[in-house]
């Protein structure tokens, strides 16, 4: 169980984008709890202040990438990913770090090589993939420290990533089919589900994230 | 696998959770931000809180427990009564609510859900359904509004949908015959809806003990189970619950 004022190893800023993204104040609303020092900015200059960076998101993934690029955030985040500093994307986060989506046939941002597929209603599914589910750890990276295999966390969402490389896929979760719902590469850690609204176990991943790998 | 959600529902009136208590009217029963905070130490996976409150003064009272439920728990919840407009959906997003739940509004007003769903997304938006038995109607269901008291010509299935094609994200199903009889949810009704919506349904009404949500699950096909009184008054608790479930094969989170 996560609790408030748990001793963190280091003092980092943590910078969230605001572009608008549904599960803004919810994600802030964890850190505060968590008692991490945060700063939201949608402006770039302010924002490439950050030790790290949270890219929330619940929308579509068009008018998201046409909300980036028109406040300059979409080359903000490729520097940002360049720059090597930690970068944590959620749902829709997770999603447009990818090459392209099949969300209204949406170019991404070409982090990662992979696309954002839809679930198929033929596979007799109900749309979105809404409620608690679980994620099956690969490897052991430090965002799902202290975290149990196969433990659950709170998913809404209609499209999923499909990632190129299956050496990136850090959690997969099975719904119809079997999904990469966490993917890492390098500095940048993706998230389909939501850890901000994923009870003790969501909280602990975002409190993994603010005090980064041993 | 995708797990069965218990979600727990709270009546709050000027700030308080109340139950209704038949010939006594309702009894406050606790602060639903302490109570909320107890269910999520259980291990609920999500909330309702149903505004019913009476005076249109008193509803910033709602608001406020809205804010300070988001600040202690960090699992979804939903808010519903008194949602008549977008301005509404607003104010409890704005909050900290990530669903809203409209019902007589929304059948009142379809619009209501295209909005909320365009606005905010169809996530985020939960239609609650009142339905009673009606043989003369298709399905054999008809809604009914205020709270039960107003029957509308309108048929439960085709409602359900309806308001799927407005832009619902999910639909609580509350039967009137079955709800406060502690009988059990009426089966037969929540498979009908929910093998022939592709959206999440919710059942409600008529929980008295953890078999009858093992029913509704296993007959009635829900993907999630509203509770109350069982947890509220009669002495059950999530966690125990779930136990059960688990035990009898059905997946839920522990």
């Amino acid at each position: 169980m996560v609790t408030p004022g748990s001793p963190r190893g280091i003092d980092v800023k943590i910078g969230i984008v605001d572009y608008e993204a549904g599960n803004l104040k919810s994600v802030e609303t964890a850190l505060r709890y968590l008692h991490a020092d945060y700063f939201i900015s949608s402006d770039p200059s302010v924002l490439k202040k950050g030790d790290k960076i949270i890219f929330p998101g619940v929308g579509e993934a068009r008018s998201a990438m046409r909300i980036l690029s028109e406040r300059g955030l979409d080359q903000f985040i490729k520097d940002f990913f360049k720059s090597g500093k930690p970068l944590l994307g959620i749902c829709l986060g997770c999603q447009i770090v990818l090459k392209s989506s099949e969300e209204n046939s949406t170019y991404c941002l070409g982090l990662v090589p992979g696309v954002s597929r839809e679930f198929s209603v033929e596979m007799g599914l109900k749309i979105p993939h809404m409620g608690w589910n679980q994620v099956s750890i690969k490897g052991s990276h430090y965002i799902f420290r202290d975290i149990p295999d196969n433990g659950s966390f709170y998913f809404v969402h209609s499209f999923y990533p499909e990632l190129d490389k299956s050496s990136q896929v850090i959690g997969s979760t099975e719904y119809g089919i079997e999904f990469s719902s966490a993917f890492s590469v390098d500095n940048l850690v993706a998230l389909q589900f939501h850890p901000e609204k994923s009870g003790p176990f969501g909280l602990k991943i975002l409190d993994n994230f603010i005090k980064g790998a041993d | 696998m995708l797990q069965k959600r218990i979600i727990v529902c709270l009546d709050v009136r000027d700030g308080k959770t109340t139950k209704g208590i038949k010939f006594k009217g309702n009894v406050d029963i606790g602060d639903p931000v302490v109570m909320a905070e107890e269910y999520y130490r259980q291990g609920v996976d999500e909330l309702v809180f149903y505004d019913i409150t009476a005076s249109s003064e008193n509803r910033g009272i709602m608001i406020d427990v809205v804010r300070k439920v988001a600040e202690k728990i960090f699992i979804p919840f939903s808010v519903g009564g008194g949602i008549r407009t977008l301005e509404d959906m607003k104010k409890v997003i704005l909050a900290g609510a990530e669903k809203v739940s409209i019902n007589s509004a929304a059948v009142l007003n379809p619009n209501l859900i295209s909005q909320g769903a365009s606005h905010f997304g169809r996530q985020c938006i939960v239609v609650g359904m009142d339905v009673a038995a009606d043989k003369t109607k298709p399905s054999g269901y008809v809604v009914v509004i205020n709270g039960g008291r107003t029957r509308m010509d309108l048929d439960a299935l085709e409602w359900s949908h309806r308001v799927v094609d407005l832009g619902a994200g999910e639909i609580v199903l509350n039967s009137i015959d079955a709800d406060g009889t502690k009988n059990g949810y009426e089966v037969k009704l929540t498979r009908m809806i929910s093998e022939s919506v592709p959206v999440p349904v919710i059942a409600s009404g008529g929980a008295g003990t953890p078999l009858h949500l093992l029913e509704v699950f296993n007959k009635g096909r829900a993907d999630a189970a509203l509770i109350a009184s069982m947890v509220h008054i009669d002495g059950y608790t999530v966690g125990g619950i779930k136990g059960y479930l688990e035990k009898n094969k059905i997946p839920v989170r522990i």
